[in-house]
C-alpha cells in the first residue's frame, strides 16, 4: 500500500468514535465521521472510503439496510460492528456483503488486525504459488502440504477446505459458506461435515489441535484461518 | 404470619356447618325431655356463633336457617310441625339471625385487616430480597468501576510521577476491571434474556471437546494455577446443540471452579453418551449426552446444595464478589436445551456438576474420509 488509506466510521456513538479516531489515526489511517444511516450512505457517496467500518445498532436505519444499500454500488471492505451473542445478526450481515466482523467490546488490536486484513484483501493479494507460514508449507502447484518438511497427506476434501481458508486468511468464512464452496449447494445445512473436517485438519497441522493456533472457531459463525 | 382465620375451601365449609349443627341437634335430642327447649335453643346458638368466627357469611346463615328449623320441628312443641306460638321463640329465631350478621361482618373487618398486614409483609420481605441483590450488584458494578476510575485519576494527576512499572500496573488493573466489568454484565444481561424468555436455541452440531478446550483456553487468565483435564473419547460424537448456549453454560461452570477452589486444584470435564451399539442416526432419534463438570476443592455445605441453583443466592460464607447469578444462569441455559443439571460433593472431596441433555448424535466415523 503506497497512499494513506481512508476510513469511513459510520457509529452513533461519540466515545465509540472518538477511540476509533485516536486509535486508527496513531496508525496512520485517515478517518472520516457519520453518526448515522442517512449521513453514512451520502458520506460515501461522495468521497468513497477505502474501507468502511459500520455500526449495526444505528439510531435512523437498520445496519443491514444501510449495509445492502452499500453493497448495490460499494466494493470495498466493510467492517461491522455488534454486540455480543448476536450471531444471527452477524452471519446476516456477512451474507449481505460484510466481510467481517468484531463484537463490542473489543480489543483495538483485534480492530486494527482485521482492517489489515480486510485492506490486504482488496490491494495486496497474494499470488505466491507457495506460501509459509509458522512451521507449515503449502505449494498450490504442487497441491503439496508440509508440516516441519514432513508432508501431510490430506484427502482431497480437506485439501480444498484448507486451501479455501488460506486464501482467505485473517477473515471469517460462515459455515454456509464452507460448505457451498466445499461440498455444494445442497450441502449447505449439515454443518457435521464441518466439524469433522476441521477437526482433522486440526490434528494434522496443529502443534496441538485442542488449543489451535491457525484454525480458529468463531462462535456460531464460523472459522477462521490465521497465520499467527 | 398466620392467619387467625382459617381458610377454609367453600365446600367443606358448608359441610362443616351443616354437619356440626346437625351433630348438637341429634345430640340434644337425648335431653329433649329433661330440659326445656330454649336452654337447646342456646346451645344452637353457641354453635351458630363458633361457626361465624370460622367461616364465611354463606355457611353460616345455612347454620342460622338449620339451627332454627331445627329447633322447630324438633324441640319446640307440638314436635314434627313448623309452628311457632311464643314471641320468646320468634325472638330467639331472629337472634340466630342476628348473631350470625354480626359476627358475619366482623369477621370480613378481620380478614381484611389481616389481609392488608400480609400484603405489607410481603412488601418488606420483597424489599429486603431487593436491598440484597442491589447490595450485591453494586458492590459487583461499583467495584470495578471505582478501580478504573481511581486508577484514571492517578494517571492523570500531574503532581506526581509514577514510575513506567507502576503506570502499567495501573493501567493492567483498568483492564482486569473492565473485564470483570464487561462479565457481570454479560451475565445481567443473559439473566434477563432468560427471564423474558427470549431465548430460543439455535440447534446444531456441536463438536463438544473442541468447545471445551475453547473455554478453558479463553479462561487461561482465572485458570492459571489450576490443573485441567478434558477425558473424552477420541472419537466423540457429535451433539445437536446451541454452540453459544453450551460455551456460556461450560464458560459458567469453569469460571466458577475457578473462582472457588485454591491454587493447584484440578477442574475436569468428562464428555461421554450413553451407550447403544444399535444406535443409527435418525433426526427423531435422541441419545442422552452426558458432561460432567468436578473440581477436588472442598465441595459445597450439604445444607446449601438445593439452593445454588437459585436466581442471587450466594453462598453463607462466600467471600466478596459475585452477585449470585452464574449457576441460576447455567440452570436456565441447561433448561431451555430441555436438559438436566444437578450437583453433588465427591466422596472423597470436591464439587461434581452433572448435566445431561436428550440430543441427536453423531458418530464422527460414519462421516469420516473423502
Amino acid at each position: 500500500m503506497n497512499k494513506t488509506a481512508t476510513i469511513l466510521v459510520i457509529d452513533d456513538e461519540s466515545q465509540i468514535r472518538k477511540l476509533l479516531e485516536i486509535t486508527l489515526e496513531a496508525n496512520g489511517y485517515k478517518v472520516n465521521f457519520a453518526v448515522n444511516a442517512k449521513e453514512g450512505l451520502i458520506a460515501a457517496a461522495n468521497h468513497p472510503p477505502d474501507l468502511i467500518i459500520l455500526d449495526l445498532g444505528l439510531p435512523d436505519d437498520d445496519g443491514q439496510n444501510v449495509l445492502k444499500q452499500l453493497r448495490e454500488w460499494y466494493n470495498n471492505p466493510i467492517l461491522i460492528l455488534t454486540v455480543k451473542n448476536a450471531e444471527e445478526e452477524i452471519v446476516k450481515a456477512l451474507d449481505n456483503g460484510a466481510n467481517d466482523y468484531l463484537s463490542k467490546p473489543f480489543r483495538s488490536q483485534e480492530l486494527l488486525a482485521r482492517i489489515r486484513t480486510a485492506l490486504r484483501m482488496v490491494y495486496g493479494q497474494q499470488n505466491e504459488a507457495i506460501i509459509n507460514f509458522g512451521n507449515i508449507t503449502i505449494d498450490f502447484n504442487a497441491r503439496v502440504v508440509k508440516v516441519a518438511n514432513e508432508v501431510v497427506k490430506l484427502t482431497a476434501t480437506e485439501y480444498t477446505l484448507l486451501v479455501l481458508l488460506v486464501k482467505n486468511e485473517g477473515r471469517v468464512l460462515t459455515h454456509q459458506y464452507l460448505l457451498k464452496e466445499v461440498w455444494g449447494q445442497t450441502y449447505s445445512d449439515q454443518t457435521q461435515y464441518l466439524r469433522v473436517f476441521i477437526a482433522q485438519l486440526r490434528k494434522k497441522l496443529e502443534n496441538d489441535p485442542n488449543l489451535p493456533k491457525y484454525i480458529l472457531t468463531e462462535s456460531g459463525v464460523g472459522y477462521r484461518f490465521n497465520t499467527g | 404470619m398466620k392467619s387467625i382465620l382459617k381458610h377454609t375451601e367453600p365446600r367443606s365449609q358448608y359441610f362443616i356447618s351443616i354437619f356440626s349443627v346437625t351433630f348438637v341437634a341429634l345430640l340434644s335430642l337425648l335431653i329433649r325431655d329433661v330440659v326445656d327447649h330454649k336452654v337447646i335453643g342456646y346451645l344452637l346458638l353457641v354453635v351458630v356463633s363458633l361457626l361465624a368466627m370460622f367461616l364465611d357469611i354463606l355457611p353460616v346463615l345455612l347454620a342460622a336457617v338449620l339451627s332454627a328449623l331445627y329447633l322447630n320441628y324438633l324441640f319446640i312443641l307440638p314436635y314434627y310441625t313448623f309452628h311457632i306460638s311464643s314471641p320468646e321463640d320468634m325472638l330467639l329465631f331472629s337472634l340466630y339471625f342476628i348473631i350470625a350478621l354480626i359476627n358475619a361482618v366482623l369477621t370480613y373487618k378481620i380478614r381484611k385487616v389481616e389481609r392488608e398486614m400480609q400484603l405489607k409483609e410481603a412488601k418488606v420481605k420483597t424489599m429486603k430480597l431487593y436491598n440484597t441483590l442491589l447490595d450485591s450488584l453494586s458492590h459487583e458494578l461499583r467495584t470495578p468501576i471505582a478501580t478504573i476510575i481511581g486508577a484514571i485519576d492517578t494517571l492523570q494527576q500531574e503532581s506526581v510521577h509514577l514510575s513506567e512499572d507502576n503506570k502499567s500496573k495501573l493501567l493492567s488493573e483498568m483492564e482486569k476491571a473492565s473485564m470483570r466489568l464487561n462479565h457481570q454484565v454479560e451475565n445481567l444481561l443473559n439473566m434477563s434474556r432468560l427471564e423474558s424468555g427470549y431465548i430460543q436455541p439455535k440447534l446444531d452440531w456441536c463438536d463438544l471437546k473442541e468447545l471445551t478446550y475453547k473455554v478453558f483456553d479463553s479462561l487461561s487468565e482465572e485458570l492459571k494455577f489450576h490443573k485441567k483435564v478434558v477425558k473424552t473419547d477420541d472419537n466423540l460424537s457429535l451433539f445437536k446443540l446451541d454452540y453459544g448456549l453450551m460455551e456460556q453454560i461450560m464458560y459458567n461452570l469453569i469460571y466458577n471452579a475457578a473462582q472457588y477452589t485454591p491454587k493447584g486444584a484440578t477442574i475436569e470435564v468428562k464428555i461421554e453418551h450413553q451407550l447403544d451399539l444399535d444406535y443409527e442416526y435418525h433426526e427423531d432419534q435422541k441419545m442422552t449426552c452426558f458432561i460432567t463438570i468436578s473440581d477436588d476443592g472442598k465441595g459445597f455445605p450439604e445444607e446449601e446444595m438445593d439452593k445454588v441453583f437459585d436466581k442471587f443466592y450466594r453462598l453463607q460464607d462466600a467471600k466478596t464478589g459475585g452477585t449470585g447469578l452464574g449457576l441460576s444462569i447455567v440452570k436456565g441455559l441447561v433448561e431451555a436445551q430441555k436438559g438436566k443439571v444437578t450437583l453433588e460433593n465427591k466422596e472423597q472431596g470436591g464439587a461434581i456438576f452433572k448435566i445431561s441433555f436428550p440430543a441427536q448424535t453423531m458418530n464422527t466415523k460414519d462421516i469420516g474420509n473423502e
